[in-house]
C-alpha cells in the first residue's frame, strides 16, 4: 500500500467520478487542491480515453512567497522589527545590542536603514538608537522628535501602533489569495519577495460515457483470450490512432550508398560493365600522363594532389593482358607530350619519366578508365578490332583540398565511358538525355568547356526549379586522340567519357548544404536511419 | 579557371550592343565562357572617390590565354558574332629606327636560359588600356607562367633606354639599380631582403634567391631594365605617356616563352599606330643555338579532315561551308587544292591550345552551336552490363547486415597515423601503411589499414544517439605491396561496431555468424583440429586492441586454403579512452576478398 500524501491515481479517478456525480463542472484546483499536476493529468487521461470525462486545461499565474517573504509575513518587515526592538528599550540601543535583540544580522542591517529612512528611529545624544515618536503637543500642532522622557508632561505620546507595516500586510494577503494587485505584485517580484508560477488547472465535465465505475478494458487481443474465448465479451480500450507505432529498431543503408545504388542500376540497365576501381594509389602515368595532362598542369601541384611518401616510386606500366607491350605505350605517351604524334603537335616540353613514376592518391577514377581502354586496345571483337564497350564506376577519389562546407579531401566520382566506332557529339548529348532522364532530369543544355583529356568537352546543365537557374550537373566529352591512339586504339574508335560527383546530386536531393553532414564520421546516425528511399525518377 | 573582370558598358560598347544580363549570359554559354557575376546591382567600391563602374566577371577556360584581358574577350566575341574579321597579326620592320637586339650571355644558362623580345610602336595608352596591360601580365604570370617560375614579362618605355640590350647573369652583389617605384638604388642582394616581406613580390624571390648568379637585362648604357623574374628597374617604367613599348620576356621553358610572347604582343598590338603590327627583336644567343628573331606571329597551317570534322559533329557540310563556319572562331581556312578531304586551317598565333584536328573539330561544334547539333543514337552497338564481383559481394554483406538491424556509415579513408595505430594499441611495422607526402592537416596522414578508426570516430560524433549504437561499413583499406606496379593495393573489408551499456560481445559474434551463414560458410566447432572441410572457426586472441579474454581471431578454410581473415572482441578500455568513448564497444573486422 502506498503511504504517499498525494492520492494514487487509481483513487483519484474514482474521486473525480464521484465528485462529478454531485457537481459538474468542477475545477481541479478546488476539488483536489492537494493532488499534484501529474496525478490529476494521469487520472483525467485515463478517464478521457474512455470518454467518461471531458476536460479543458486552464493556465493561470500564482504568486508564491519567497523564503524571505515568508519570514516577513510571520514576523513583520525588517524595519518594523528594528523599530519594535528599539522602542522596547526606552533607553535606546547600541547597534550591537540591537543585533542581539533581533538575532539576525541581515535583518538588523536592512531594517535599520529602512527605519531611518521612514524616520521611525534616530540617533540619540549618546549615539544610541532611539525610537522616534510623533508628539502631539497639548497646545496643538505636532512634531516628530525623540521620545525624551522629560517631555512627557507636555505631550501625549503615540507610540508603536502609530507605524504601519505595509509590506507585511501585503505579503499576508498574497499568501492567502496567491494573487494581488498587478502593480504591487510587480513591485514584490522586483524586491525578490515573491515568485510567479504558472499553474495548470483542469475544468472537468462529464463525458458521454460517464459512469461511476471504470469498466475493465483490454488493451490488446492475446492468445489467452483466443483460447478462453473471453475476447467475445471483453471490452477493448480504443486504440490511439493519432500516435506513431512502435520503433522498429531497423537497420539502414547509408543515403549516399542508396543514391549510388540508383546510379548503378541505371548503368546496368544501359549495358555498362563496372570497372575495377579498387585502387586508391595511382601512378603519375595513369592518373595524368596517359590522359595527356601535361606535367606542368596545375592539377599536378602539391596544392591539389596527394602525393605518396611511402611507398616511394612506382614501376613502369605492366601488360594488362598477355601480349601487350607497355614499353611502346610508355614511349608513345612520352612522344605525344614532348614532340607530338598521331596528328598532334604535342605540348613540346621535356617529359620526365620520374614525374610519371611518382605515386599519388588518384584524383579521379579516369585513371582506371584509361587502364580499361588500354586493355580494350588489345582485345579483338568478331571483326578483329577492339569491340565496342561501355564501362562505369562509382568510387572514392582524393583531392588535397582545404576542407569546407562544399569540399572534402575525399568524395565519390560517378564515371561512365562509351567506346564505339563513329560516335558523334550529338550521340553523347542524346545519351545524356536518356541517362539523366532516368533520374527525372530533363531539358539538358550543353556548354563548351575545357578539359585537358577530352576534346570536345561539354559541361552538362539542367534547369533547377528550386534554385531558379541552370545548374551544372556533370562534365563530359570525347577523349583526345592523343590519349587513345597512344594506347593503340584504332583512329576511328571514339570514346565518350563523363563524370559527376555522387555527393552533389545527393546534397541537392536531400537539401544538405554541408558535405560533412553526408560523408565522413561527423554524419548524424539519426539522418542515416530516417532517410527515405531514393527514387531519383520521382521529384 | 581564371576569372576576368571587365567594365560592363565598355565591353558592350566594344561589342556594339547593349545586352541584358540574360542575353549576355546566353552568348557566353554558347561560346563556352561563363558569366560569373554582373556587379550592376551590387554595392561597388569607391575608387578615388568615384563609384567603380559595373563589372562583368567572366570565367575563362584554362586553355584560352587569348581571352585573359578585355581586348581579347572583345575581339573573340566580335569575330564570333561576325562583327569583325579575324585580325591579321603581322611582324613589321621598324620604319625609322634600327631593329632592336638582345645579346644573350652564356652564364644565363645557369639560372634562366631563355629570352624573347618585341616592340610595340606608337601605342596610345589611356587609363583603361594601361590597367588592362598590367592586369594581363599578372594573369599570364599567375596561370601559364606558373607564378613566374616558367616565364616572366618585363615591359619598358623604349624611349628611356637604348639598344642593343644584353641578357646576362651576374653575382647578386654586382647588380645595382633602383627597382620599380623606388628611388633608392640597391644591389640585387639587398633587394632580396628589401622585398622579403612584400606580399606581392615576396612570393617570387625563391625562384632565383639561392642561385649563384641572377639574371639581368641591361641596355647599351648598362641601365638595368629588369631583374627577372622579380622586378623591373624604375628607370624604364611605362607611363600613360609611353608610346613605344619594349617587351622582354625571360623563361625556363621555350614553348611557354613563345606562347606568352605571342599573347602579350598580339593583345596590345591593336593599340599600335598601325593596328595588329609588332616590331621584331633579334635575339643573339650563339651558345645554345637559339639565335633568332622574335616574335614570328606566323599562323600555323593545320590540316583537318573534312570527313573527321563532319562525322564527329554529326554534320554533313561541304568543305566551303566548314571554312565559313570556322571563321567564327577566327580560323582562316580553305579547302586543300590537292585533297578534297583536307582543309588547310590557319591556326591564329593566339591559339596555342590547338594541338590536333580534334581541337578544330570542337571549335567547329562551337561555331555551329553545341545545342543545335543533330542528335543521333548514342552508339550503335549492344553491350552487356556487369557488376564488379567484389562490389557484388560487398552488396550482399551490406544488405544482410542492414537487414540484421545495423546502420551503414561512410567514414573517410584517410586518417591520422595515431588513429590507425597508437589509439588502437597497434604497432606500425613500416611495411603496411601508405603514407601521404603533403597533407594539409594531421587528419590525413595515412590511408587506413583498418575500418575501425572510422567506426569509432562515428560513434564518438554521435554521443547524442540512444544506445545501443550498431554500425557497420563495407569498404576498402589500403596496403603497401612492393610486388605491384603501383606498390600498393586495396583490400575490401567488412567491419561492425556495437556501443551500448553492456559490451555487446555476443551480438557482434552473432553478426559474424549471420554473415557467414549468408556466405554459405559453416561454423566448424572443432576448429583447426577437425576434418578439412570448408568453414570458419574462432580462437581466443590476445591482442592489445581488445579486452583480455574477450577477443577472437576468425579463421577460414576455403577450398583447402586456410587463413586468418579478421578478428572481433570487446575493445580495450584504453582504446575507448583514446577515442573518447564512455560506453563499452565490441567490434568485428574481416577481409571479404577471401570469399570472391
Amino acid at each position: 500500500m502506498t503511504t504517499s500524501n498525494s492520492a494514487p491515481a487509481g483513487d483519484l479517478t474514482s474521486q473525480v467520478l464521484h465528485k462529478l456525480s454531485t457537481q459538474s463542472p468542477i475545477l481541479s484546483s478546488e476539488a483536489f487542491p492537494a493532488a499534484t499536476f501529474q496525478d490529476v493529468k494521469a487520472a483525467l487521461d485515463r478517464l478521457g480515453s474512455r470518454s467518461m470525462v471531458t476536460y479543458e486545461t486552464m493556465e493561470r499565474e500564482e504568486a508564491l512567497l519567497e523564503p524571505e517573504a515568508e519570514q516577513i509575513a510571520a514576523h513583520g518587515s525588517h524595519e518594523a522589527r528594528v523599530f519594535e526592538a528599539v522602542r522596547e528599550a526606552m533607553e535606546g540601543l547600541t547597534i550591537q545590542e540591537l543585533e542581539q535583540a533581533i538575532g539576525d544580522k541581515t535583518v538588523t542591517k536592512l531594517g535599520q536603514g529602512k527605519a531611518f529612512k521612514e524616520k521611525w528611529i534616530s540617533k540619540g545624544k549618546d549615539g544610541k538608537l532611539v525610537a522616534t515618536v510623533r508628539l502631539i503637543f497639548l497646545w496643538g500642532g505636532d512634531l516628530i522628535c525623540r521620545a525624551e522622557p522629560e517631555l512627557t508632561p507636555y505631550v501625549s505620546l503615540l507610540q508603536a501602533d502609530s507605524i504601519k507595516d505595509s509590506t507585511r500586510a501585503v505579503l499576508l494577503q498574497v499568501k492567502e489569495t496567491k494573487t494581488g494587485d498587478a502593480k504591487a505584485l510587480a513591485d514584490l517580484k522586483k524586491r525578490k519577495l515573491i515568485k510567479l508560477q504558472k499553474v495548470v488547472t483542469f475544468k472537468i465535465d462529464k463525458g458521454p460515457k460517464f459512469a461511476l465505475e471504470i469498466e475493465k478494458e483490454e488493451t490488446d487481443l492475446t492468445s489467452d483470450m483466443l483460447s478462453s474465448g473471453s475476447w467475445k465479451t471483453a471490452k477493448f480500450k480504443p486504440y490511439n490512432f493519432r500516435a506513431l507505432g512502435s520503433d522498429q529498431n531497423a537497420g539502414a543503408l547509408h543515403p549516399l550508398n542508396k543514391v549510388r545504388h540508383e546510379f548503378r542500376q541505371i548503368f546496368f540497365e544501359m549495358g555498362f560493365e563496372e570497372m575495377p576501381t579498387n585502387k586508391f594509389v595511382e601512378t603519375g602515368f595513369w592518373n595524368f600522363d596517359a590522359l595527356f595532362v601535361p606535367q606542368q598542369h596545375p592539377a599536378r601541384d602539391l596544392q591539389d594532389t596527394f602525393y605518396i611518401s611511402d611507398p616511394k616510386v612506382a614501376d613502369k606500366p605492366r601488360p594488362l593482358v598477355e601480349g601487350q607491350n607497355p614499353e611502346e605505350y610508355w614511349n608513345n605517351v612520352k612522344e605525344v607530350h614532348q614532340d607530338g604524334k598521331f596528328g598532334s603537335i604535342g605540348y613540346k616540353y621535356p617529359w620526365s619519366a620520374d614525374e610519371s613514376l611518382k605515386l599519388v592518391l588518384r584524383t579521379h577514377t579516369t585513371s582506371i578508365s584509361t587502364a580499361m581502354l588500354y586493355k580494350l586496345a588489345s582485345q579483338k571483337g568478331p571483326d578483329g578490332r577492339p569491340p565496342p564497350a561501355r564501362y562505369f564506376s562509382i568510387d572514392r577519389v582524393f583531392r588535397n583540398e582545404t576542407v569546407d562546407a562544399t569540399h572534402l579531401a575525399e568524395f565519390h566520382q560517378v564515371e561512365g565511358v562509351i567506346a564505339d566506332y563513329g560516335l558523334t557529339l550529338g550521340g553523347l548529348m542524346e545519351f545524356m538525355e536518356v541517362f539523366f532522364g532516368k533520374m527525372g532530369i530533363t531539358d539538358l543544355k550543353f556548354k563548351p568547356a575545357y578539359n585537358p583529356y577530352t576534346e570536345p568537352s561539354m559541361e552538362i546543365f539542367s534547369y533547377h526549379k528550386g534554385l531558379g537557374k541552370l545548374v551544372e550537373i556533370g562534365n563530359s566529352g570525347m577523349f583526345r586522340p592523343e590519349m587513345l591512339e597512344s594506347m593503340g586504339l584504332p583512329k576511328d574508335m571514339r570514346v565518350f567519357g563523363w563524370g559527376l560527383s555522387l555527393e552533389r546530386p545527393t546534397m541537392i536531393k536531400y537539401k544538405i548544404s554541408n558535405i560533412r553532414e553526408l560523408l565522413g564520421h561527423k554524419v548524424d546516425l539519426g539522418f542515416i536511419e530516417r532517410n527515405p528511399a531514393v527514387r531519383l525518377e520521382k521529384e | 579557371m581564371p576569372t576576368i573582370g571587365v567594365d560592363k558598358y565598355k565591353l558592350f560598347e566594344a561589342l556594339g550592343q547593349k545586352f541584358t544580363t540574360e542575353e549576355f549570359e546566353d552568348l557566353c554559354f554558347e561560346f563556352g565562357i561563363e558569366l560569373d557575376e554582373d556587379t550592376e546591382n551590387d554595392e561597388r567600391p569607391l575608387v578615388n572617390g568615384e563609384r567603380e563602374p559595373p563589372q562583368l566577371k567572366i570565367e575563362i577556360p584554362a586553355n584560352r590565354y587569348d581571352m585573359l584581358c578585355f581586348e581579347g574577350i572583345a575581339l573573340n566575341l566580335n569575330v564570333f558574332r561576325g562583327r569583325t574579321d579575324p585580325p591579321n597579326f603581322r611582324v613589321v620592320e621598324p620604319k625609322s629606327a634600327e631593329q632592336q637586339t638582345i645579346v644573350v650571355k652564356p652564364e644565363t644558362a645557369q639560372v634562366r636560359p631563355l629570352v624573347a623580345g618585341a616592340v610595340l610602336r606608337g601605342v596610345k595608352f589611356d587609363k583603361d588600356r594601361y590597367e588592362s596591360f598590367i592586369a594581363l601580365q599578372d594573369k599570364l604570370h599567375a596561370n601559364l607562367a606558373r607564378n613566374r617560375t616558367l616565364v616572366s614579362i618585363g615591359t619598358h618605355d623604349l624611349d628611356t633606354v637604348q639598344g642593343p640590350f644584353t641578357y646576362e647573369a651576374l653575382p647578386p652583389r654586382d647588380i645595382k639599380f633602383a627597382p620599380l617605384n623606388q628611388t633608392q638604388e640597391m644591389t640585387a642582394e639587398q633587394l632580396m631582403t628589401f622585398y622579403e616581406n612584400d606580399k606581392h613580390l615576396g612570393r617570387f624571390l625563391h625562384i632565383i634567391r639561392d642561385a649563384p648568379v641572377y639574371p639581368v637585362i641591361y641596355d647599351a648604357n648598362k641601365v638595368v631594365c629588369s631583374l627577372p623574374p622579380i622586378i623591373n628597374g624604375d628607370h624604364s617604367k611605362i607611363t600613360l605617356d609611353t608610346t613605344n613599348v619594349f617587351i622582354e620576356i625571360t623563361a625556363t621553358d621555350l614553348t611557354k616563352l613563345q606562347i606568352v610572347t605571342d599573347i602579350m604582343v598580339t593583345m596590345f598590338s591593336m593599340y599600335c599606330a598601325e593596328p595588329f603590327t609588332v616590331e621584331p627583336v633579334k635575339i643573339i644567343s650563339e651558345h645554345n643555338n637559339l639565335t633568332r628573331v622574335t616574335p614570328s606571329l606566323e599562323p600555323r597551317i593545320a590540316l583537318a579532315e573534312v570527313d573527321y570534322l563532319n562525322s564527329c559533329t554529326g554534320l554533313d557540310k561541304s568543305p566551303e561551308e566548314l571554312c565559313k563556319l570556322l571563321n567564327r572562331m577566327a580560323y582562316v581556312s580553305k579547302p586543300s587544292a590537292s585533297d578534297s578531304n583536307i582543309l588547310e586551317v590557319a591556326v591564329p598565333i593566339t591559339r596555342p591550345d590547338i594541338l590536333h584536328q580534334c581541337d578544330i573539330m570542337e571549335d567547329l561544334a562551337v561555331c555551329y552551336g553545341f545545342n543545335n547539333l543533330p542528335r543521333t543514337a548514342p552508339s550503335r552497338s549492344a553491350t552487356v552490363g556487369a557488376p564488379l564481383m567484389v562490389n557484388k559481394l560487398s552488396d550482399i554483406v551490406r544488405v544482410e547486415t542492414a537487414m540484421a538491424g545495423w546502420s551503414e556509415v561512410m567514414p573517410l579513408i584517410l586518417c591520422s597515423h595515431e588513429e590507425n595505430f597508437g589509439w588502437l594499441n597497434r604497432k606500425d611495422d613500416g611495411n603496411t601503411v601508405i603514407r601521404l607526402a603533403n597533407p594539409k592537416t594531421l587528419e590525413y596522414q595515412v590511408v587506413r589499414t583498418s575500418l575501425l578508426p572510422g567506426l569509432l570516430k562515428t560513434i564518438r560524433e554521435n554521443k547524442g544517439h540512444s544506445v545501443p549504437i550498431k554500425i557497420f561499413e563495407v569498404s576498402d583499406i589500403g596496403l603497401k605491396d612492393e610486388s605491384l606496379e603501383r606498390r600498393a593495393r586495396n583490400e575490401r573489408h567488412f567491419a561492425a561496431a556495437w556501443c551500448g551499456k553492456t559490451s555487446g560481445f555476443e551480438v557482434v559474434h552473432g553478426l559474424l555468424d549471420r554473415v557467414m551463414l549468408m556466405l554459405r560458410t559453416p561454423f566448424l566447432t572443432e576448429g583447426a583440429s577437425g576434418d578439412s572441410s570448408d568453414g570458419y572457426w574462432i580462437e581466443e586472441l590476445n591482442e592489445d586492441t581488445f579486452f583480455p579474454g574477450h577477443a577472437a581471431a576468425i579463421h577460414l578454410r576455403l577450398g583447402g586454403k586456410q587463413a586468418r581473415i579478421g578478428e572481433f572482441g570487446i575493445l580495450h578500455p584504453s582504446v575507448l579512452d583514446k577515442f573518447d568513448l564512455r560506453y563499452p564497444v565490441s567490434a568485428l573486422e574481416i577481409n571479404l576478398e577471401v570469399f570472391l
